[in-house]
């Protein structure tokens, strides 16, 4: 087991690698001359060229690059022109929104969408299989900002459900001590139940949103890994000894349609991870996203590219520790390995 | 496809369009949704191609005394803050979204089904490289890799269209790779390649043409990929400029009217958006079913 982890660990180096070079590229993409860019446009000439020699844009393309790596492996990800904090302090302070979002979407889809490809499964042509084919369509078709908009006209609007889009808590709260970063966590810690209904609340229609983004894939895996199961010798001999249905499907079938499943999961969180930034922007959720896209606003690079940077290296260790799951779950490939 | 209709139950030969005709009707009857799907792709088409000349307002003008109006007979859609016209400005921007989708998926079924095909045929070098660059890129969440792609190239719809070709080319490269990788040594290669043809040409006369049905699948599948990408971009701010109309800026710019119960301004894009993805999706499960019913899920 441990030998395939390392295993899987020398094989993220690469997509590491290629990460760090292609944010590089991007920053050297950047239209007109990023000094200028950067001095803004009221500098003068000299104060421009005292710029190029301090983000040593004068030097040649390949001793930038190790300067950039430099940078970047003592954790310096460069200022944020709007605020004048360190991009790498921003982006820490507000991942924690970002990913008590996501969990919390993908905790929510997962609860709806397994028991659905499930039954559409258990039954094919059924009504359910049916929904579960047109959910499953539609969920993809939905653009994710509009789902987020229908959701606060008709439960803020409309029926006055929900507390208004502006962030992780109302006004009149003040955040729980920080532990964790994630209030629902950090505000039980505390004790404190009715901070914990207020963030619930604020959480709960973005997480929706996400949740209802990430539906179709997992549904569809679902049902298709769980017809090939079903389908397979082992769960008829296992109705042959007269196993009853619910066993047979729940603990010998779902056992083993999860696999296909967990790798789902990767490509399901580069959605998710996309989809975030979109979903802050509608929420005002002050994660990594709206961030990014307040820096996009700004014209601010330095942001933008740590926010990159950062959601591609989060990606990278997603898809290593779904890997490592799956080992996890299935013996066969640690042998292989 | 006229070599695949069914004689006619008279014996009178099939030929042509007519025999073309019966063909699609065949594979339509057994699938109601692909007819459906097809009659609304048709429907986007056209408005794509005429909507500009039908549409009752000009989607630019703004007309501060009906701003903010609710649906009535006059403005199908409302109107919004600026008192343009909601359903012309949805109609308009039918042909820049569709614009953007299609050159966007055109582009990238050049780039990524020539280096597929390229990488499965001649193996070694080149499928090493084509591999390392598709999993660099699927190394990022993809959304998040076209804002950055968008935001160090400019602001600009072309770049809207790079960036989304850019992050649907592994897609590409990976499928055509598979399918040129099956028929490297098939008979009808190993024939051309006695016959004298070159290796290049071989690629390009008997690889490509027979690994196109599936590419065109896979087009369709992204499709609505494509015009969602573009939208989000614009939704936060990139590429398409106000007061162009597009759907993703228009759903932006009514966003924050949907707190306030003028809904219509935002809804009606998204809708649009929404029936757009949801028919190219369908339109590529059909596809997908009649020319690759095993992969069907």
């Amino acid at each position: 087991m441990l030998r395939m982890i390392c295993k899987r660990m020398l094989i993220a180096v690469p997509s590491l690698i290629g990460v760090v070079i292609i944010t590089f590229l991007l920053t050297r993409a950047l239209p007109g001359d990023p000094a200028a860019y950067f001095a803004g446009p009221a500098a003068t000439k000299e104060a421009i060229e005292q710029i190029r020699t301090k983000l040593g844009l004068d030097q040649p393309l390949y001793r930038q690059f190790v300067r950039y790596v430099s940078d970047l492996a003592r954790g310096d990800l460069g200022n944020s022109l709007t605020t004048g904090q360190p991009v790498g302090y921003e982006i820490r302070t507000r991942l924690p929104a970002s990913a008590e979002l996501t969990l919390l979407g993908l905790l929510l889809s997962m609860l709806i969408a397994v028991p659905l490809g499930i039954l559409a499964a258990t039954r094919p042509n059924s009504l359910i299989d049916h929904a579960c084919r047109v959910i499953a369509t539609a969920g993809v078709s939905l653009p994710v900002f509009f789902t987020g908009l229908i959701l606060v006209y008709v439960f803020y609007y409309l029926l006055g459900w929900a507390p208004p889009p502006l962030g992780r808590l109302d006004v009149f709260f003040s955040p729980p001590p920080h532990i964790t970063g994630f209030y629902l966590v950090d505000s039980m810690i505390a004790g404190d139940g009715e901070l914990f209904l207020a963030s619930l609340k604020q959480l709960i229609l973005p997480a929706l949103t996400l949740g209802i983004f990430s539906l179709a894939p997992i549904a569809r895996m679902t049902r298709a890994s769980m017809l090939a199961v079903l389908a397979s010798d082992f769960v008829r001999t296992a109705r042959a000894s007269g196993l009853a249905p619910f066993t047979v499907v729940i603990t010998y079938a779902f056992r083993n349609a999860m696999l296909p499943v967990v790798t789902t999961l990767g490509m399901v969180f580069s959605f998710l991870l996309g989809a975030n930034v979109l979903v802050e922007k509608v929420f005002a959720w002050p994660g990594i996203g709206s961030f990014a896209v307040e820096a996009l606003i700004a014209s601010d690079f330095a942001p933008l590219q740590g926010f990159v940077l950062t959601m591609a290296v989060m990606y990278v260790a997603l898809n290593l520790m779904i890997d490592i799951l799956y080992g996890a779950i299935d013996p066969r490939v640690r042998i292989e390995a | 496809m006229t070599n695949l209709a069914l004689p006619r139950e008279d014996g009178a030969p099939s030929s042509g369009l007519g025999a073309a005709l019966r063909h699609a009707r065949y594979i339509l009857r057994d699938n109601a949704v692909t007819g459906f799907a097809f009659a609304l792709f048709v429907l986007i088409v056209l408005a794509a191609l005429f909507g500009p000349y039908l549409v009752p307002y000009d989607p630019l003008a703004s007309d501060t005394a009906a701003a903010l109006k609710p649906p009535s007979l006059a403005h199908w859609f409302g109107t919004d803050q600026l008192g343009r016209d909601v359903f012309s400005r949805v109609i308009v921007a039918t042909r820049l979204d569709f614009l953007i989708a299609v050159t966007s998926v055109a582009l990238v079924f050049f780039m990524g089904g020539l280096a597929g095909v390229a990488a499965g045929f001649f193996g070694g070098w080149t499928d090493r490289i084509v591999g390392r660059v598709a999993d660099t890129v699927m190394a990022f969440p993809l959304f998040v890799l076209a804002m950055g792609i968008v935001a160090a190239l400019g602001n600009t719809v072309q770049n809207i269209i790079l960036a989304t070709a850019i992050v649907n080319f592994p897609l590409y490269a990976r499928v055509a790779r598979a399918e040129a990788n099956v028929r490297r040594e098939a008979g009808f290669v190993q024939a051309a390649r006695l016959s004298g043809n070159g290796e290049v040409r071989i690629l390009l006369g008997q690889i490509l043409p027979n690994i196109m049905p599936i590419m065109v699948v896979q087009m369709s599948l992204t499709m609505g990929y494509a015009i969602l990408n573009a939208a989000g971009l614009s939704f936060i701010g990139l590429g398409v400029r106000p007061p162009t109309a597009e759907w993703g800026i228009m759903v932006a710019e009514g966003a924050a009217f949907m707190v306030s119960g003028e809904w219509w301004i935002a809804f009606f894009p998204g809708a649009a958006l929404m029936i757009a993805v949801f028919c190219f999706n369908l339109l590529g499960d059909g596809l997908r079913d009649i020319v690759d019913p095993q992969r069907r899920t």
